[in-house]
């Protein structure tokens, strides 16, 4: 199950774009660092290690948002991060995704009420989260019940794209055999996420093949660094260990570099216009018809939507309209005002030279 | 005329022979076998049953992971015991090992560490009736826990509020010995910051871990007891898996990047828990569960039995 494919368009937007990520796990999973590791800066400060009495208080979820500015060959990219330190840390997470989904309907919310303004602002920032990573722990074994319940929650409110945090803590074969078995309890679940949609008979070979890899690819091997060292003579961003360096760009090591390009070089199109085509058309219809009579047939049907959206519509045109008469006439009505004034002080002034005279 | 034994020891004018005594019992204990309950407690996924399966050097127990899509997760903690019969030159150990298939996996934990704490005062108070039944068997069967294993997981952060709370719970009732599962995703340098803020935190919260001063110890006891004190938790890496490096076959893991040989002490400290386990503590393990868990429980159950009856009586007059 996935979203649709919009028609294939991989638009090089050459004067810049806008887009927002969300990364979400349970912490020590390397969420942070890759945030760093992605804008290749100190974005997100390393956590400061707190005293040793905080350890034991459960501080809950808290949303995040980052903003940098990337360049990336040439393209301005405004990137939004937003982290979500606190998941899945206390001993009952129940109200974790409660939070998130708050977030991501606030966003859209925000946009709703925009689009419906008479005078709308120009400046308006669009806060809409357009991908979320989800950071799997790498046990090795499949899902757990926390990872199958956000993914199920918040996929149809965001593109989901699941990645295994701290993947160097599994060898190859363990790595091949843990992939597998999550996209097979994903398809189990029947949990829609991203899977770099494609059709086979409409799009061309290039695109068929990059997205049938990078879907392969699921879920994302990462690791993330921020130091770097130096291997044979080489300076990478990698992680020392006494038996081995894992660099962080190196695709034999993990998928760090497949996922970044995808993010900002490749997807990004395709992740926001399925955020504002399909996800977020889908929340306004939901949440218009809920607002309107919320004891209707839930099987009237797309047209019975439709129709009450449009008469929506008409009687807010009718509204307006009625406004500028208003206005119109008072004004009409001013004026009316101001020339009898004028004629009255005329006339007195006439009566008073013929008086003199 | 009293005599000190301290002041005027006797000197004996030939060989006597009870030095025997210790072969003797070693006699007796070899025909008998020997008896260790360890459990494993940490959310699954961090290489609990490869770490026991390492230490003892044969599969012995089978991991409990969620593998396969149609297996639901867990929704409570469950408590699976295994025993399997090891032997080494002659001496037979009936190894009991007992798993929590279930603890810290689900949305909502509240409580997930019940079900461990009643599972360990369960068998102290099984062997307590059974020791105050008239006809009580020569050798009670031991099922009481002699260690318990926690399996923190390697955030490199700190510890989590779960974990505080249920490390608490257990060294009250059971000898608690941490270790850092999967230690092979922390750089030294992490697992040294890691390793200090834990400790930090436990001594914080005043938890009591395994081993515990005694004064009985010799100058010997102490510096070891010290050393271990100052390795814990344990920094550990698991494998069933072998490898060969320099020409020897070693039980490890092999990466893109390298091979994490699990018995160099320069990859992890899993060769100073085994010994800690098997070839130090092994003995005092057993003997302090007895000595100082079971004995504090058996005196408060005594106590409550005899309030109980007290009260009984004043009732019924």
């Amino acid at each position: 199950m996935s979203h649709p494919r919009r028609p294939g368009n991989r638009k090089n937007v050459k004067k810049g774009f806008q887009f927002t990520l969300m990364v979400v796990g349970a912490s020590g999973l390397g969420r942070t660092t890759f945030i760093n590791t992605l804008c290749d800066a100190e974005v997100v400060p390393k956590r400061e290690c707190d005293e040793p009495e905080m350890a034991h208080i459960e501080e809950g979820i808290k949303i995040k948002p980052y903003t940098v500015e990337l360049d990336e060959d040439g393209i301005k990219i405004s990137l939004t991060v937003v982290d979500t330190p606190g998941f899945g840390d206390m001993i009952d997470n129940e109200y974790c995704f409660q939070e998130i989904l708050g977030y991501l309907e606030q966003q859209y919310d925000d946009i709703l009420s925009e689009e419906s303004r008479i005078k709308r602002n120009r400046r308006f920032r669009d806060n809409r989260v357009h991908a979320l990573l989800y950071f799997i722990a790498p046990t090795g074994h499949s899902l757990r019940e926390i990872d199958i319940e956000l993914m199920k929650r918040l996929s149809p409110r965001i593109n989901i794209i699941p990645v295994v945090g701290k993947s160097d803590s599994l060898t190859p074969g363990e790595l091949a055999d843990f992939k597998k078995r999550v996209m097979e309890d994903i398809t189990h679940h029947k949990i829609p996420i991203y899977n770099f949609p494609y059709d086979p008979e409409e799009d061309d070979d290039e695109t068929v093949e990059e997205n049938s890899e990078l879907r392969s690819l699921l879920p994302f091997a990462l690791i993330g660094c921020e130091e770097e060292v130096t291997v044979n003579g080489r300076k990478v961003r990698g992680r020392q260990y006494p038996w081995g360096v894992v660099e962080v760009d190196n695709p034999q090591h993990c998928d760090f570099v497949k996922l970044r390009y995808a993010l900002l070089s490749s997807h990004f199109q395709d992740l926001k216009e399925i955020t504002h085509d399909y996800l977020y058309e889908n929340y306004r219809t939901e949440k218009l018809s809920r607002s309107t009579d919320s004891a209707s047939d839930n099987d009237s049907g797309e047209e019975d939507e439709h129709s009450r959206l449009k008469e929506e519509q008409f009687k807010k045109e009718d509204g307006k309209l009625k406004e500028i008469e208003d206005r119109v006439q008072r004004e009409l009505k001013e004026k009316q005002q101001e020339l009898w004034t004028k004629e009255q002080q005329l006339m007195s002034l006439e009566a008073n030279q013929i008086h003199v005279q | 005329m009293s005599v000190d034994a301290e002041s005027t020891q006797p000197i004996l004018q030939s060989y006597v022979g009870f030095d025997s005594i210790t072969s003797q019992i070693e006699k007796k204990l070899l025909k008998r076998g020997f008896q260790f309950n360890v459990m494993v407690v940490g959310q699954s996924g961090l290489g609990k049953s490869t770490l026991i399966n390492t230490i003892f050097a044969s599969h012995l127990i089978d991991s409990k992971g969620r593998t396969q899509p149609d297996e639901p997760t867990r929704q409570t903690v469950e408590i699976h015991s295994f025993t399997e019969t090891v032997i080494e030159r002659g001496v037979k150990l009936r190894l009991n090992i007992v798993d929590t298939p279930g603890y810290g996996d689900q949305v909502n934990n509240e409580n997930c560490w019940e079900p461990i704490i009643k599972y360990i005062k369960d068998q102290h108070s099984s062997f307590l009736r059974k020791e105050l039944t008239a006809m009580r068997d020569r050798f009670i069967q031991d099922t009481r826990i002699h260690c318990c294993l926690f399996f923190i997981s390697p955030t490199g952060h700190s510890l989590k509020p779960i974990d505080i709370v249920v490390l608490k719970k257990l060294t009250e009732v059971v000898n608690v010995v941490p270790v850092i599962a999967k230690s092979d995703s922390l750089t030294i340098e992490e697992r040294i910051a890691f390793k200090h803020r834990i400790k930090e935190e436990m001594a914080f919260h005043n938890i009591k871990l395994y081993p515990y001063e005694s004064d009985e110890d010799d100058e010997q006891d102490a510096a070891l007891n010290e050393s271990i004190q100052d390795l814990i938790p344990f920094a550990v890496v698991g494998s069933e898996k072998t490898i060969v490096v320099d020409g020897k076959t070693v039980r490890g893991r092999q990466n893109r990047w390298g091979v994490i040989n699990v018995e160099n002490e320069n990859h992890c400290e899993f060769i100073h828990l085994r010994n800690f386990l098997t070839r130090t503590h092994l003995q005092d393990l057993i003997e302090t569960t007895s000595l100082i868990h079971y004995e504090s429980f058996r005196s408060k159950q005594l106590l409550a039995l005899k309030e109980n009856g007290q009260q009984q009586q004043q009732q019924h007059h």
